[in-house]
């Protein structure tokens, strides 16, 4: 279990980041009716939280190879639901 | 499966907690301090005695600052208080100088005759940069890049604190168990207060992490999501070849608070900030106060006015005047800096930061408990303490107790040097460091136990010194200082702070001689130093 936390530790933090990095996207996206300045500083706060929750509650996955599988998945999802947003 | 992730939990907390503790305990106690900012500084400046310009004659001086001089162009404040010296103050471009580099924040003063530069305290604003750069002395890159590691740290420690509250929350929050056990005591405090200030410290871990990544952050979306075009959103680009325009065109500074007050007769304008005064862009930020309004900054909030027709440009950030995007922006900035909600909210955020500076001082406690060698009872002869714990404890005294007595050292110097020394706030800087580094020396030289008296002591006398040295130069003007009527709660507030560090030293005695011997923060009575 605890020879687990470098890969979970990395999982968390680097997965973690771009579900944070996409979800900020598809935020923006939503608010897309807003101008521009308060679109991109609503999408810039939203990061840090996600970031920080995934980092956090990483450890909760069994094993190192879990967590990288699962946020592998939600990345690929949320990456996905972005760009097919992009061009509509 | 259950015990496991709270066995994981621990090891996390411990480890974020060791890690990022003693900057947070810096960054918390300078930034209860900072609640009180202009109060300090109006502490450690000098009474005013000269006249500055009235108001009605700022637009012709306002024009000579902004023609001759490139960086009053760039950004440059206009006080509107009824009469302070230095009326117009802007940042002097300092080769290497970050944009949050307000230590090279100039102050002038516009009479008749000219502008001449007022040298004032940069206290505050000391006590700001240790706040936000938990300790470090520039408010830099590569300094924020560093606190926001541990920002980072600190949400991870704040979120596994719950984890492993979580399931036995109902059994150990009510439940403040003083007794033998000082250990469970000292973790049954530590729980309690994380967790009643558990918004707070949620708040704040999610906003450092802001301030740190910000610029890092937009520079990934701009590519990702805004197709490059946030610099022009946020109007930092300047379209080529601007024509200069003459500052002597701007409206009046009567005429652009008009403009605002007709929008909110509640607001309070208290600054204009302008903004590329010459450059096609031109804007001034009306900064003020609207007592029923949340603040965006310490400031209040601002409207942003084009300073030659007059045009309201945003009113996003004028208390009370946001669309609900920008309220709630500003919500998040009025949650970190305590500015809802009056004196009141102040005098809680300071609390609030001073338990979180406790906070974090009991997780090493806690940390060297947990490691701590007991004697046994059928073994007389005392187990040598762990060398870990042993450093860890001086690590503690030295830092945490090297910043608490150096901030008040340098509150202190800020009456007396000005007049003795040629650069007074670098000297503060110096003094701040010297009592900083000299704390630790001496931490480790004569380990935890003693020198939590020591440096206990010290914080006390040096705290004291702060009203000590009001009253001496109410009573002898000769000497220098002077005691502003004022300012006089810094002075109460100092000194109820001395008698509390008074109180901790007496009791940090106390269990030094007479608490169990098997601990770090007894004396070694085989040592060879004496008490």
């Amino acid at each position: 279990m605890q020879r687990d936390w470098v890969a979970k530790s990395l999982a968390g933090v680097l997965l973690g980041l771009g579900l944070a990095f996409g979800c900020s996207g598809l935020l923006a996206r939503m608010l897309g009716s807003l101008p521009l300045p308060m679109r991109a500083q609503l999408s810039m706060w939203i990061v840090p939280p996600i970031w920080l929750t995934v980092a956090g509650l990483v450890f909760l996955f069994r094993t190192g190879r879990r967590a990288w599988a699962w946020l592998g998945v939600a990345n690929a999802v949320v990456f996905g639901a972005f760009l097919l947003l992009r061009h509509h | 499966m259950r015990s496991e992730v709270i066995r994981i939990y621990k090891i996390v907390h411990t480890w974020t907690g060791i890690l990022a503790g003693m900057a947070l305990f810096i960054a918390f106690y300078a930034g209860a301090l900072t609640m009180f900012k202009p109060e300090l500084e109006e502490w450690a400046s000098p009474p005013s005695a000269a006249a500055s310009a009235s108001i009605a004659e700022a637009p012709a001086l306002l024009a000579h600052a902004f023609r001759t001089d490139p960086d009053a162009a760039k950004a440059l404040r206009l006080s509107l208080a009824p009469a302070p010296v230095d009326r117009i103050a802007w940042r002097v471009s300092e080769p290497g100088a970050d944009d949050h580099d307000e230590l090279s924040v100039r102050h002038f003063t516009v009479t008749a005759s000219g502008v001449t530069e007022v040298p004032r305290t940069h206290i505050g604003e000391l006590i700001d940069v240790l706040h936000r750069v938990v300790g470090l002395p520039v408010d830099g890159d590569e300094t924020r890049l560093f606190m926001g590691v541990i920002a980072a740290l600190y949400g991870l420690a704040i979120l596994s604190g719950l984890i492993i509250l979580l399931p036995s929350l109902v059994k150990d929050l009510f439940a403040f168990r003083v007794g033998k056990n000082l250990k469970r005591m000292w973790l049954d405090a530590h729980n309690v207060v994380g967790l009643f200030s558990l918004p707070f410290h949620v708040v704040m871990a999610i906003t450092a992490t802001v301030f740190a990544f910000h610029d890092g952050i937009y520079a990934v979306q701009d590519r990702m999501i805004h197709d490059g075009k946030l610099a022009v959103a946020f109007q930092r680009s300047t379209p080529p070849n601007p024509k200069p325009r003459d500052p002597a065109t701007m409206l009046p500074p009567a005429e652009i608070i008009a403009k605002v007050t007709t929008v909110a007769p509640e607001f309070e304008p208290t600054m204009l900030e302008y903004l590329q005064a010459t450059g096609p862009r031109a804007s001034v930020r009306v900064w003020g106060d609207d007592p029923r309004g949340l603040g965006f900054r310490p400031l209040g909030g601002f409207a942003l006015v084009d300073p030659y027709s007059g045009k309201m440009i945003s009113t996003d950030f004028l208390p009370g005047h946001g669309t609900k995007a920008s309220s709630f922006l500003t919500a998040i900035f009025a949650l970190h800096f305590g500015t809802y909600g009056g004196g009141l909210v102040k005098w809680g955020y300071f609390l609030l930061g001073l338990l979180g500076a406790w906070l974090f001082y009991s997780g090493n406690l806690l940390w060297i408990e947990t490691r701590r060698k007991k004697a046994k009872k059928t073994d007389p002869s005392l187990p040598h303490q762990p060398r870990n714990t042993r450093l860890m404890a001086s690590a503690t005294v030295g830092i945490c107790l090297g910043a608490v007595a150096g901030i008040s050292v340098a509150i202190v110097s800020s009456k007396w040097l000005p007049g003795h020394v040629a650069d007074p706030n670098a000297w503060t800087r110096a003094l701040y460091y010297a009592v900083f580094f000299a704390s630790i020396a001496w931490s480790f030289a004569r380990g935890g136990s003693r020198a939590l008296v020591d440096m206990l002591r010290v914080a006390a006398v040096a705290t004291f010194a702060i009203p000590a040295t009001s009253l001496g130069g109410a009573l002898v003007p000769s000497l220098g200082p002077w005691m502003r009527h004022d300012a006089i709660g810094v002075d109460l507030t100092a000194l109820v702070l001395g008698l509390v560090f008074l109180r901790i030293a007496r009791a940090a005695r106390k269990r030094a001689h007479d608490g169990p011997r098997d601990s770090v923060w007894a004396i070694d009575l085989r040592a060879p130093v004496s008490s």
